[in-house]
Formats: C-alpha cells, sequence, structure tokens
C-alpha cells in the first residue's frame, strides 16, 4: 500500500526584507514579499527522501493561508511533491497557533495520512509548537526536531540532539515529525520540476470543507491576543577602532571600563 | 492568592537557572507551586523552596526516560487538575515547549512562547515578546482559558524568596498515547565545563573568519579568560567547525548576555535574529563595511588572528 506522507509548509515574509504588522497587529502578509519557509525545504526534503526510499509513496503539501500562498506550494511541488492541498477562508486571517494546528489537523485527516511532516519552526512566528499540537490533535506519536530521520516497515526513526542528550526515538505510524535544519540540504527545482508543477493538482479547501466554524478561529477566535507592538529603537554605533596593533588591548581597556573584567 | 503552576527543568535534582527566573516572574502573578519530574525531583525542593515555591508537586516513574514527551505532559496535566493555576509557565527549551503546546490543546487554553518578560495585569499575566529578529517588541496576554507561556532563558534577575517548599507527592496516570514515542538510546551531551550558551552571561562567538575548526581554540581562549560561554555563526557551523548546538541565530540558540563577542562575524539577519538583544555587543572583524559594526557598542577593524590572542592576554593580565 502506498505511503502517504503530508507536508505541512508555511507560506511567510522574507527574512531578509523588512516584515511590519498591519493596523491589526497581525503580521503584514500584503505589503511583503512572500516566500516558502526556509526551514519548510528542509521538511519537503526529507518526505521527498522518505518517498524514495518507500516501494510506493505519495506526498501532499498543505498549507493554510491567504492567495499568494500558493506560491509556497508551487515551490514544493517543484521540488517534486505529488499534490497541494490549499486551505483558504477570509475567515481564517489573525488566527493563531492553537487555531492553525485545528486547521491543518481536519485537512490532514480529510486527505488521508501515514506521515506527517513538518519543519522545526516557521521563520515568522517562531513558535516550533505546530508538531506537538497536531500529534496531541490526532492522537498519534510526535517524533520530533530530528537531524535525521528514516522510515522502515511501519517505523519511523530518528536521531533528535537536544540541549542535554542526543536521543534516538523510534514510533510506529501514522505518526508526525518534525526535521531540523541539520537534517540536509533542501534540493533546488529542476527546470523540468517547475514545469511539472503547474500541472499538479492544487485542491482548495475552506472551513466549511472542514466541517469548521467562523468562530472556532481567526483573530476573533483566537487563544491569545497582541496588545502592543512597538519597535525597537535601532542600536546606536558605538565606538569603532582600527586595529594598529593595539587592538586587542584597546578592546580589553574597553571592557575595562565597563566593568567585564 | 492564586497559585501559578511551574515547570521545573533539573538535572538529577540540580535546578537549572531559568526554572529559578520561571520562580522570580511567577512570584509577579501569584504564589508559585513547582512540578517536578524524574529521578531526583525531590531533592529541587529546598531549591525551589528557597526562591518562592509554596509546594513542591513530585512524580517519577520509568515513563519519563523511557517515552517521548507525552508522559510528562500528562503528568502536567495533573498537577493542573489539582492545583487549578492562575497560569501554567515553562522554560523556553525545545522539550518544554512541545509540553506547553500539548497541555494547551488539552486544556483548551491559549498559548504565548518564549516571553522575555512578564507581568500581572488586569485581564491576566501580560508577556513581552521580541519578534522579526528582534526588531519588535510585542505584549500579549492569553484571552482563553488558563495563560500558558514559555519563558526564555536570562528574562530576570533570580531573587531568592522564603517559602515552605513542601513535597507532596503527585499521583499521574498515563494515557494511550504516552508510550507511542519510545526512546531508543540517549547519549548525554559531553560537558564542556564552560557556562550553558543561553544562561551565560558572556557569549564568545565564531564565525566564517575563524576560518577552520582547529582555529576556535582561539574563540574557546577568551571565553575561558572571560568565563564565558563559546557560540558559532550557522556559517562556522555548516562548515563543520564547531556543534550545531553552539549555533546562535535564527535556527540555534538565542542568546541575551550582559556582553556578545563576534569574532569573524559578518552579521547576516540570521544570526542577529539570535543575538541582538545582548545588552553590550563588541565585534572583531576584518571587513570595515561589515553589517554587525551597525549594532556594536564598540568595534575592533582588523584581523581576529592578531586582536583575539592580544585581547586574551590583556584580561588574563588584568584578572591577575
Amino acid at each position: 500500500m502506498s505511503l502517504r506522507i503530508v507536508v505541512c509548509v508555511k507560506y511567510v515574509p522574507d527574512a531578509a526584507g523588512d516584515r511590519h504588522f498591519a493596523d491589526d497587529l497581525t503580521v503584514d502578509r500584503e505589503d511583503a514579499d512572500g516566500l516558502l519557509s526556509e526551514l519548510d525545504e528542509y521538511a519537503v526534503e526529507q518526505a521527498l527522501q522518505i518517498a524514495d526510499e518507500a516501494d510506493d509513496a505519495e506526498i501532499t503539501v498543505l498549507t493554510v493561508g491567504p492567495e499568494d500562498a500558493k506560491d509556497a506550494l508551487r515551490k514544493a511541488l517543484s521540488m517534486g511533491a505529488d499534490k497541494a492541498v490549499h486551505v483558504e477562508d477570509d475567515d481564517l486571517h489573525g488566527t493563531d497557533a492553537l487555531g492553525t494546528s485545528l486547521v491543518l489537523a481536519k485537512a490532514i485527516e480529510k486527505t488521508g495520512y501515514d506521515l506527517v511532516v513538518c519543519g522545526m519552526a516557521s521563520t515568522d512566528g517562531t513558535m516550533g509548537v505546530l508538531p506537538a499540537m497536531l500529534a496531541e490533535r490526532l492522537g498519534v506519536p510526535q517524533v520530533t526536531l530530528l537531524s535525521e530521520v528514516s522510515v522502515e516497515d511501519g517505523t519511523v526513526k530518528g536521531r533528535r540532539d537536544g540541549d542535554a542528550a542526543t536521543e534516538r526515538l523510534e514510533a510506529s505510524l501514522p505518526a508526525v515529525v518534525s526535521v531540523t535544519d541539520q537534517s540536509g540540504e533542501a534540493r533546488y527545482p529542476s527546470f523540468k520540476g517547475i514545469m511539472a508543477a503547474k500541472k499538479k493538482p492544487v485542491e482548495s479547501l475552506d472551513l466549511s470543507d472542514l466541517d469548521l466554524d467562523a468562530d472556532e478561529v481567526g483573530l476573533g477566535g483566537a487563544w491569545s491576543a497582541v496588545d502592543a507592538v512597538t519597535e525597537r529603537p535601532a542600536r546606536t554605533q558605538g565606538t569603532i577602532v582600527k586595529d594598529e596593533g593595539e587592538g586587542g588591548k584597546q578592546l580589553a581597556a574597553y571592557l575595562a571600563e565597563q566593568k567585564f573584567i | 492568592m492564586a497559585e501559578v503552576l511551574v515547570y521545573v527543568d533539573h538535572v538529577d535534582g540540580a535546578v537549572r537557572k531559568p526554572t529559578l527566573e520561571l520562580l522570580t516572574l511567577a512570584r509577579r502573578i501569584g504564589e508559585p507551586v513547582a512540578l517536578a519530574l524524574g529521578s531526583g525531583a525531590e531533592a529541587t525542593a529546598a531549591t525551589l523552596g528557597e526562591h518562592g515555591a509554596v509546594r513542591v508537586l513530585t512524580a517519577d516513574a520509568p515513563e519519563f526516560a523511557d517515552y517521548h514527551v507525552v508522559p510528562k505532559v500528562d503528568a502536567l496535566q495533573a498537577a493542573y487538575d489539582s492545583v487549578s493555576p492562575a497560569a501554567v509557565l515553562l522554560p523556553s527549551s525545545g522539550e518544554a515547549k512541545e509540553i506547553a503546546a500539548r497541555l494547551a490543546v488539552r486544556i483548551g487554553s491559549g498559548l504565548i512562547t518564549d516571553a522575555v518578560d512578564l507581568e500581572a495585569g488586569d485581564g491576566g499575566p501580560v508577556a513581552t515578546q521580541s519578534v522579526f529578529a528582534a526588531a519588535y517588541t510585542t505584549k500579549s496576554r492569553v484571552s482563553k482559558g488558563t495563560p500558558v507561556i514559555t519563558v526564555k532563558p536570562n528574562s530576570a534577575a533570580v531573587e531568592a524568596s522564603a517559602a515552605a517548599g513542601t513535597v507532596e507527592p503527585l499521583t499521574v496516570s498515563f494515557g494511550d498515547t504516552a508510550t507511542g514515542t519510545k526512546v531508543v538510546s540517549r547519549e548525554p551531551r559531553e560537558s564542556t565545563g564552560r557556562p550553558e550558551l543561553t544562561e551565560a552571561a558572556i557569549v564568545v562567538s565564531g564565525g566564517r573568519g575563524v576560518n577552520g575548526a582547529e582555529n576556535f581554540s582561539l574563540i574557546e581562549g577568551l571565553a575561558d579568560s572571560l568565563g564565558a560561554a563559546v557560540g558559532a555563526s550557522r556559517a562556522a557551523v555548516d562548515a563543520g567547525w564547531y556543534p550545531h548546538s553552539n549555533q546562535v541565530g535564527q535556527t540555534g540558540k538565542s542568546v541575551s548576555p550582559q556582553l556578545y563577542i563576534a569574532s569573524g562575524i559578518s552579521g547576516a539577519i540570521q544570526h542577529r535574529a539570535g543575538m541582538q538583544t545582548s545588552k553590550t555587543i563588541v565585534a572583531i572583524n576584518k571587513d570595515s563595511e561589515a553589517p554587525i559594526f551597525d549594532l556594536v557598542d564598540y568595534g575592533v577593524v582588523g584581523d581576529l588572528f592578531d586582536v583575539v590572542p592580544q585581547l586574551t592576554e590583556e584580561v588574563k593580565a588584568r584578572k591577575g
């Protein structure tokens, strides 16, 4: 039987550009250049490698987001995913992590899955909590923050390099995994891949397709609220000296003056 | 007075510093009740009591070490049910954030991660967060259920405050999903004898300019002269010069020490995201145009192979 892999991806404002908040204190997604979150490219890559090792596998890439989020799906399809699901609904604006995990879990169940693959975090919200929330909502094992992952005979195995220890983890499928940026460089889409992606199916779903009500999601349904946003004052440049043989000593004098020595 | 549940990070009974910071912040909201799990849980009580924990709930079972994350969520939920706290606070480690996430789903509560400050507010605790690579500061609160909040290391100065710290064994029954993910093996990270990167008062980091794994001994030498932790930029880690566990930046650790010294680091957004809330920033770089110099309180334009050894010697001499 075919191994059904669902990769959850996010369309985010480019971290290298200027990122702003909109008037309602949500992330401004209109005036920013968006792209597939870099950390999700690692998830797509590992899904492709797992699919290559399996006898038969199908990769669905899934996102929740506005119209432009299709760009993130196209990128994943051009890397080699087979099909895409786009959950898009005006009522989703302002949905927080708990709400997003609810929507994703419903969409994953509707799509059908043996393995869900996520990145370690998004590059905009950077919470890193969605994979754990998905596992909780789906009632399946979580095998997360992996720098190495493989699937054999219905078991997913991985290496987690934690703060205090390196652990080897394993669980039976179905399961949710997340992979870090240490899991292996993501491939670039080939020209052939980019052309093929244009013909791959992208299914659109709205809240009613997922049996969800508008008040369960969106800014109004969010479990948390941002009350204030302030731009951090730019750091002002202090003293710059050119090393002319005494640079280390000058720096030491500064550190002593600041009471660090 | 309302109670605040604090999840304890400890190693065989030795409480890690971020937990003491949590207790300090928790006292602004209510009376801290601590939850310590696993081997050595009861041994945490003395330290936790000295820092304001009125009660210390403890549980130990093989499941905590043998299975991934979920047994600890079951225990935290049992503590939550027993205490009915005003808020639940956890450290912002990879594992504790996952525990927090699952608890929030289970109890239908909002979640705030990576707070850098916490204060009492009319509508519940108000968390300060630093977002978009620290370009913005936000104030947030949980609007549904009991706030579940994870707090970054170095977010508060630890203050002692004596309380009873009474040990109370907690009864935990594990659910069906607790044994879903097996921990097949665990290799503790070798101790370097240096401070923990995220907790250190001083961090010395090396980047592309260090130009080789063997040259990191220069960075380590400077770090040791100052009693500092060692960090590395993504470029240095990707090149295989230093372990990923020491990476400072968006996909590594985010640090906020009193002093950050960047050597041979250009200061790409990836890196700045992890260090620009440091109190004092110092950089050494050959390229006077390197963006890191925009952030510094003091910068030396020069070759780190000249400047770093001279600085290390001078620090040693001044410290006598």
